[in-house]
């Protein structure tokens, strides 16, 4: 058997998704961004709903999102992506609507779009990247920013009495009766990447079965705001942030 | 019905798909006109009360960006919230549809009428280089009239068009008549006619993104150059105004909104006197009617501005006419209207001469 026997079609395992675009990527290597896109990007094609999909990006470093997958998108201000999910969904209420955000946008300057959107169960999934940090403008403290973690606006460290506590925001969403689906993840690992691709892909259909709003956070990391190596950074995160933001699921009424 | 119910109406017989809002005197009758109403059962209309002014003005950037006909009310500190949303809709170039009905500012102020929010709705009031297409209702009819005009003009122009009234036309009861019931535009007609809405992509077209990000300079140069030459295009073709007994006057009032209908008053009190007084009613306050007060500024020997706040229409009086006359203001603010006596009084005040006669 020679390898043009083996590298057929129908032997492939793994490939890149169709709707990822030919755009070089402005994430800094070793980023979670890049991972999470392209989990989206398989879990519209598995689900076929390449046509039907509007994601709504945020103000962050995924602020560009719109270069990198191949689906309509609206490009949101700061923290107002799920106040625009919500009139997309309601107004074309057989679309696929998602927004993807930070923590800062999320969880700081979006925090009433958000908790309002998820409380009115909106069928719509909320992608939320917690990395701890702001990125795009330099590695500013991010309401999730851990105690003691440094920033470029807490160059000693982040402290409760002055900066109040990192705010974990999925449980306030499993609290909604909006929400069906609250779960957290990662992509540091392989198997973890595939876990946060089979959390997206639930999320995708509650939203398409019409069930309410689904929140999928995922722990990511931000090497070059943090001010480590790619290697580092995950082991960091592995030791700090998932004692502070355990993985699994925090809420799921979907029964399987 | 009351001017904001008129909206109300008006905007479903227009066929709108959606409307976005948030309580706060005194307009909240248009929010609880439409769910009184409740249009999802007839045309499909969505209605939503948002969480905020804010989430609000971005639920219409998401529709218009959908291609939809939507839109927006508020009143005065709520349409502080939403200049954010606004600056982006505009910036992206969407139709939509914004209603201020004016109270007395600034800060909480009063729930009273006002047109103190000229400078906000002209000028910019969010950030960046951008313009309103902005209407000035003086009666019902006119705010429900101008829902139409409204979207009509924002998608003719893909730009944000806004109702500027105060609170009197907002809360006052008229006979109106109601437009005629549209349909609302089907998927394959937006398709057509906003081939760049956001709709989720078919196979056969390129992706379509809604973004007012553009981080290269000179790129973003050529959208601001494009959306001024716009704006320069509206200025000549979209000016609308109303003149009342201007061919023999001597004297010019300016004032837009019910306030022209109370110095219409006034002015036929001057008449009678044999005091001759035309009035200028500029519908559209972006376009402004500078040609008209221009050429009127020829004719007569001075103008009173009339307006409830503290003078804001005048500087734009004073650059149409460049000066060229006595041009003088006359206001009541913090939510008190003046009566057509009160106007006269300044009117004599400032052009005593005129008593002369």
């Amino acid at each position: 058997m020679d390898k043009h026997e083996i590298i057929k079609e129908e032997n492939r395992v793994y490939k890149r998704p169709k709707l990822l675009t030919d755009n070089i990527m402005h994430y800094c290597p070793g980023c979670s961004h890049g991972v999470v896109h392209k989990l989206v990007a398989e879990v519209i094609e598995e689900l076929g709903l390449e046509e039907k999909t509007i994601g709504i990006a945020p103000v962050g470093c995924a602020v560009f999102a719109y270069n990198y997958i191949d689906i309509d998108w609206i490009e949101a201000a700061h923290g107002r992506a799920p106040a625009i999910a919500s009139a997309v969904k309601r107004l074309m209420p057989d679309k696929m609507v998602f927004t993807y955000q930070g923590d800062g946008d999320l969880a700081a300057i979006g925090t009433c779009e958000s908790i309002h959107a998820a409380n009115r169960g909106e069928n719509i999934v909320i992608i939320f990247i917690n990395n701890g940090i702001y990125g795009m403008t330099g590695g500013q403290m991010a309401p999730t920013t851990l105690e003691g973690m440094k920033t470029s606006t807490t160059p000693y460290g982040r402290r409760a009495d002055l900066n109040g506590y990192p705010l974990k925001i999925s449980p306030l969403f499993a609290l909604l009766d909006g929400t069906c689906y609250v779960t957290r993840q990662s992509v540091h690992t392989p198997a973890n990447t595939r876990k946060t691709k089979a959390a997206l892909k639930q999320a995708f259909q509650n939203a398409m079965n019409g069930l309410g709003t689904s929140v999928v956070e995922v722990v990511s990391t931000c090497n070059s705001g943090w001010k480590m190596t790619p290697a580092q950074s995950n082991k960091w995160m592995e030791e700090n942030m998932l004692e502070h933001y355990p993985l699994g699921d925090i809420k799921n009424t979907v029964k399987k | 019905m009351k001017g904001n119910e008129a909206i109300a109406h008006a905007a479903i017989r227009y066929g709108a798909d959606g409307y976005f809002g948030y309580p706060i005197t005194p307009q909240s009758e248009v929010l609880e006109t439409l769910e009184e109403l409740m249009p999802w059962e007839t045309t499909g209309m969505v209605v939503l009360q948002a969480e905020s002014e804010v989430a609000a003005i971005n639920m219409v950037y998401g529709g218009a960006a959908c291609g939809k006909a939507v839109f927006t009310s508020s009143s005065s500190p709520g349409v502080s919230l939403k200049q954010e949303g606004i600056s982006y809709i505009a910036a992206g170039e969407l139709p939509a549809l914004i209603i201020n009905v004016m109270r007395g500012g600034p800060g909480l102020g009063t729930i009273q009428p006002s047109q103190a929010d000229y400078f906000q709705t002209t000028k910019g009031g969010g950030h960046g280089d951008y313009r309103l297409i902005t209407l000035a209702p003086s009666s019902v009819q006119e705010m429900a009239d101008f829902v139409g005009l409204g979207f009509d003009l924002a998608f003719k122009y893909r730009t944000p068009s806004i109702i500027l009234a105060d609170g009197i036309v907002g809360q006052m009861m008229e006979k109106v008549v109601l437009p005629p019931q549209r349909p609302r535009r089907t998927d394959e007609e937006i398709a057509r006619q906003c081939p760049w809405a956001v709709t989720g992509k078919p196979a056969s077209r390129k992706r379509n993104v809604m973004t007012t990000l553009e981080l290269e300079p000179a790129a973003m140069e050529v959208i601001n150059n494009r959306l001024q030459e716009k704006y320069k295009l509206i200025e000549e073709n979209e000016v609308r105004y109303q003149t009342y007994d201007t061919d023999d006057a001597e004297y010019l009032i300016v004032a837009f909104g019910s306030i022209a209908r109370i110095c219409q008053k006034a002015i036929e009190e001057a008449r009678e006197q044999g005091i001759k007084i035309g009035l200028l009613r500029p519908i559209t306050l972006w376009p402004f009617p500078k040609d008209e007060i221009d050429r009127l500024s020829h004719k007569v020997k001075g103008i009173l501005v009339v307006e409830i706040n503290a003078g804001q229409m005048i500087e734009d009086v004073r650059l149409s006419c460049h000066d060229r006359i006595p041009v003088y203001h006359f206001g009541r603010l913090g939510g008190m209207i003046p009566d057509p006596q009160e106007v006269l009084d300044a009117f004599f005040n400032h052009f005593p001469e005129a008593n002369k006669q």
